[in-house]
């Protein structure tokens, strides 16, 4: 443990090494392409956790740079109001950029990828144009002169240190946030959006958390950038920077901080050793995109995971420890019942649900069959609030239960699997499990950023009860490995230790035997029913007829959107109508 | 004033149009988005004027040339960037092979052809002030553009095909249609679309390498407003956002027009994320 935790500090070791000790070179050239890219990653550290974790497409970031540098640049030069301290005029262009951040951002809350690409673009486009033609504020194409900060960060190896500094705390807080439940739920919205939501996670709201926080790093960036170039113009802003950014990031690898940091570092440098390319350098970065899409998708942070590359053991067993039930759980012992009253669901023409009622009760396993397209994952949906039913109403221990809004299904407890696992496949298993704790997590985004006492207690906290769910469902010796390296088998187990990490009221299992081996049904079959004698709730969607009738305390059969029949599995097991629907002789 | 305001924006408005439709054809056979629309209507000016005014072509030539170039550039955009990547859809990496793909095309012309706008040949020599053909052929594409989609969608065996794969394409698959081959048809038809555009508006936009991010927002404005894979959504849309624009640039100048066309693309996007006239979201649980 120790030795991998100094194996992964080693390079940031390295990092600041060479950044404190590039000005005992006492080369200025140097000095400034070092600014340089400290500046860029300060933008791009920002960018990172909007591109690279969250997975939003924001190709204009450095739209953001241009507001930075401008509100810095015009505040400190007089031109609109009395001269404002550089320092103060750096904090402002932070916060616009913060304020345009969140707007350009609030598509993405709502629309898919592409709209928010285009909008990102189109606003990039817009900043330049604004630039160029406000002649009275920016100085339109004749541009307006830098800042220059005061002692102790006076151009020269003064600055070179403020940007230093600067970059060092970016790198800092956006590792933070990446190693905390925010930077899991980002990730967790990129690769298993609705896993996210069922798991109590509310897109918009992190998503603008973020947009704030990027668009302050890269307005912090662009106030530096106006100093270091002394003067600017909106030429300095080409659409061919953003190009960059972006690409670093890709190259770098999307969900790491290292790999992003080394990207725009190379491509900083690459254009200085290379004077004859620097014509074709934006043509070089998108053919270096493309290929990168289209070879190494993972980018270098990939091409760097030895540990993923070690062989695992090849005949793995799935052994559950049902016993760590009640602690993983932790009930108080009340009972709680949520009744579906007559609801009604049609999608176009279709009846997918046609007045069902139905009763799920703490300590009961109850099982939901039928025939394909008899409304059973659609009853799942409508309970975990992604359909909003037409008609009819639920109640949760008498009390009127709303039908919708999925990320609040969490805070009732209610937890859910999916009939194809929905898991993060570039996430470690602990990772993909600690995700379903996100709802206990107490501290709030800043003190994440801060990694303040709170925030630590909380990964404690989800660490410890993630390593004793994946215990719970026999999985722990996998807690490290990448989610996309298990079995199919394996994870299904995972998908129920995360609904598991919300200590469950009611768990949604949509069938979770599916392409299992015989054994390791039976082994889910006891650890289902030491689920529900825990005190869970469970509403079980299963094809296979043993193991309903296994471990059923009452079954359901759906047949077109209707109830065909309800009651004890005996009664159902010898109910005729279901038998020749469904079940057959 | 409002004559040159209808005359100017309808034009505009037509290549917005048919750069939207652009996006339309290679959505519906692919449900990719792709950042070369714009790329193609760029190409269509700057080709134009390389080979009429540069190579000094005939006319008709040129126009062919074009439109055959437009149809070269689909086929490859649908073999490189969208063919590798459509496994894996809901990654959107689409978004970035078409940008890094729309990108390079970019780069090459600001590099061979130059970074400055450059003038597009008088084509046809009818008409005099607002009835120049620079103000009318991109309507007339337009129509045409429109017409023939809709013979080409409603009556032919081919056309069928197409909405055969844009509805369901495991189902068209399963009836024995050659998905691929049709994909790589529509990109083609995309392709001599966006060039068609280009050509026909670049008297007014110049032969431009940075028409290209213009035609990208401007054209995704309509489809984004008017919904996806509507064809209709789209003119309609890209005429009343050129008579905007020009409304605009007349009335409180060019900077506040593009501010406002932007502010209402991002307001009206979130009070109805599927379009003004789109339909609501699929299932996806």
């Amino acid at each position: 443990m120790t030795r991998a935790r100094i194996e992964s500090a080693l390079p940031w070791l390295a990092l600041a090494v060479v950044g404190v000790g590039l000005p005992l070179l006492d080369d200025s050239y140097l000095g400034v392409i070092a600014q340089r890219a400290f500046i860029y990653w300060i933008l791009c550290a920002g960018l990172n956790l909007v591109v690279g974790y969250a997975g939003q497409i924001a190709i204009g970031w450095v739209a953001m740079l241009t507001l930075g540098a401008y509100t810095t640049a015009v505040l400190t030069a007089g031109t609109v109001a009395e001269a404002w301290n550089p320092y103060l005029g750096l904090l402002a262009g932070c916060v616009l950029s913060a304020v345009f951040g969140l707007i350009v951002g609030l598509p993405a809350l709502r629309l898919r990828t592409f709209y928010f690409a285009m909008t990102t673009l189109g606003f990039a486009t817009i900043v330049t144009q604004v630039a160029l033609a406000w002649r009275s504020v920016t100085g339109g194409g004749v541009g307006t002169p830098g800042p220059v900060f005061p002692w102790p960060f006076d151009p020269g190896w003064g600055f070179y240190y403020l940007c230093f500094l600067l970059a060092a705390l970016a790198t800092w807080m956006t590792a933070n946030i990446a190693d905390s439940r925010f930077g899991r739920a980002l990730v967790a919205i990129r690769d298993a959006e609705v896993a996210a939501e069922a798991s109590g996670i509310a897109k918009p709201k992190l998503l603008a958390t973020v947009f704030v926080f990027a668009g302050a790093l890269g307005g912090l960036a662009g106030g530096l950038f106006s100093s270091l170039q002394s003067y600017i113009t909106p030429d300095a802003f080409t659409f061919d920077l953003s190009v960059l950014f972006f690409i670093a990031i890709l190259i770098g690898g999307r969900g790491s901080i290292l790999g992003p940091l080394l990207g725009t570092v190379i491509l900083t440098i690459l254009p200085e050793f290379a004077a004859p390319l620097v014509a074709w350098s934006t043509f070089l970065y998108a053919a270096l995109l493309l290929a990168i899409v289209l070879l190494i998708p993972g980018g270098i942070a990939d091409l760097l995971d030895f540990k993923n590359r070690r062989p695992l053991e090849q005949h793995r067993e799935i052994t559950p420890r049902p016993e760590l039930l009640e602690q993983v759980l932790g009930h108080g012992g009340k009972a709680s019942m949520l009744r579906l009253k007559g609801i009604e669901l049609h999608f176009g023409g279709v009846r997918a649900i046609d007045g069902l009622d139905l009763d799920i009760r703490s300590g009961e396993v109850h099982g939901l069959i039928g025939p394909n397209g008899s409304g059973k994952t659609t009853t799942l949906n409508v309970i975990s609030g992604y359909y909003t039913p037409s008609e009819g109403a639920a109640e949760l221990n008498g009390v009127p239960f709303p039908l919708r809004a999925a990320h609040t299904r969490a805070g009732y407890r209610i937890a859910r699997t999916f009939q194809t696992p929905r898991l993060i496949g570039a996430a470690s298993v602990l990772q993909n499990v600690m995700i379903g704790g996100t709802i206990d997590g107490a501290a709030t985004f800043a003190e994440a950023v801060l990694t303040l006492p709170r925030h630590r207690r909380d990964e404690r906290h989800l660490k410890d009860a993630a390593r004793l769910a994946l215990a719970a469902i026999g999985l722990e010796q996998l807690a490290d490995v990448r989610a996309d390296r298990l079995q199919h088998s394996e994870l299904r187990f995972v998908e129920i230790a995360r609904a598991l990490m919300l200590r469950p009221t009611f768990l949604l299992l949509d069938e979770p035997a599916a392409g299992l081996s015989a054994e390791e049904i039976r082994r889910l079959g006891a650890l289902i029913k030491a689920i529900s004698r825990a005190g869970t709730a469970v509403l079980l969607v299963e094809h296979h007829a043993d193991l309903i009738f296994d471990i059923c305390d009452r079954v359901t059969v759906l047949n077109l959107g209707k109830v065909l029949a309800a009651g004890t599995p005996e009664e159902i097991r010898s109910h005729r109508e279901v038998v020749s629907a469904y079940l057959g002789a | 004033m409002w004559e040159s305001i209808a005359s100017y924006g309808l034009a505009v408005g037509a290549v917005y149009a048919m750069t939207g439709i652009t996006y339309n054809v290679m959505y519906s056979a692919s449900r990719v988005f792709s950042f070369t629309a714009g790329m193609l209507g760029m190409l269509g000016g700057v080709l134009g004027a390389l080979f009429i005014a540069r190579w000094g072509l005939p006319v008709i030539v040129g126009f062919l040339l074009v439109l055959a170039c437009g149809a070269l550039i689909g086929v490859v955009t649908e073999l490189v960037t969208v063919r590798p990547v459509l496994k894996s859809i809901e990654q959107h990496l689409y978004v970035l092979s078409t940008l890094a793909f729309a990108l390079m095309v970019q780069q090459l012309v600001a590099i061979k052809w130059g970074t400055d706008a450059q003038p597009f040949p008088r084509l046809i020599p009818i008409g005099e002030g607002l009835l120049d053909q620079k103000f009318w052929l991109p309507l007339l594409a337009c129509a045409l553009t429109m017409g023939g989609l809709e013979f080409l969608y409603r009556r032919t065996l081919v056309g069928r095909a197409f909405l055969a794969i844009a509805e369901d394409s495991y189902a068209a698959r399963a009836l024995g249609l050659p998905e691929q081959h049709l994909r790589m048809a529509s990109y083609a038809l995309a392709g001599v679309i966006g060039a068609l555009a280009g050509f026909t508006g670049a008297e007014m936009l110049l032969a431009f390498f940075g028409n290209q991010s213009i035609l990208n927002f401007y054209g995704f404005v309509p489809v984004a407003l008017g919904g996806m894979g509507s064809n209709r959504g789209a003119v309609i849309g890209g005429l009343v956002l050129g008579v905007f624009q020009q409304a605009a640039n007349f009335l409180v100048g060019g900077i506040f027009a593009s501010v406002a066309v932007f502010v209402v693309f991002i307001i009206v996007l979130l009070l109805r994320p599927e379009g003004l006239a789109g339909a609501s979201l699929a299932r996806r649980v």
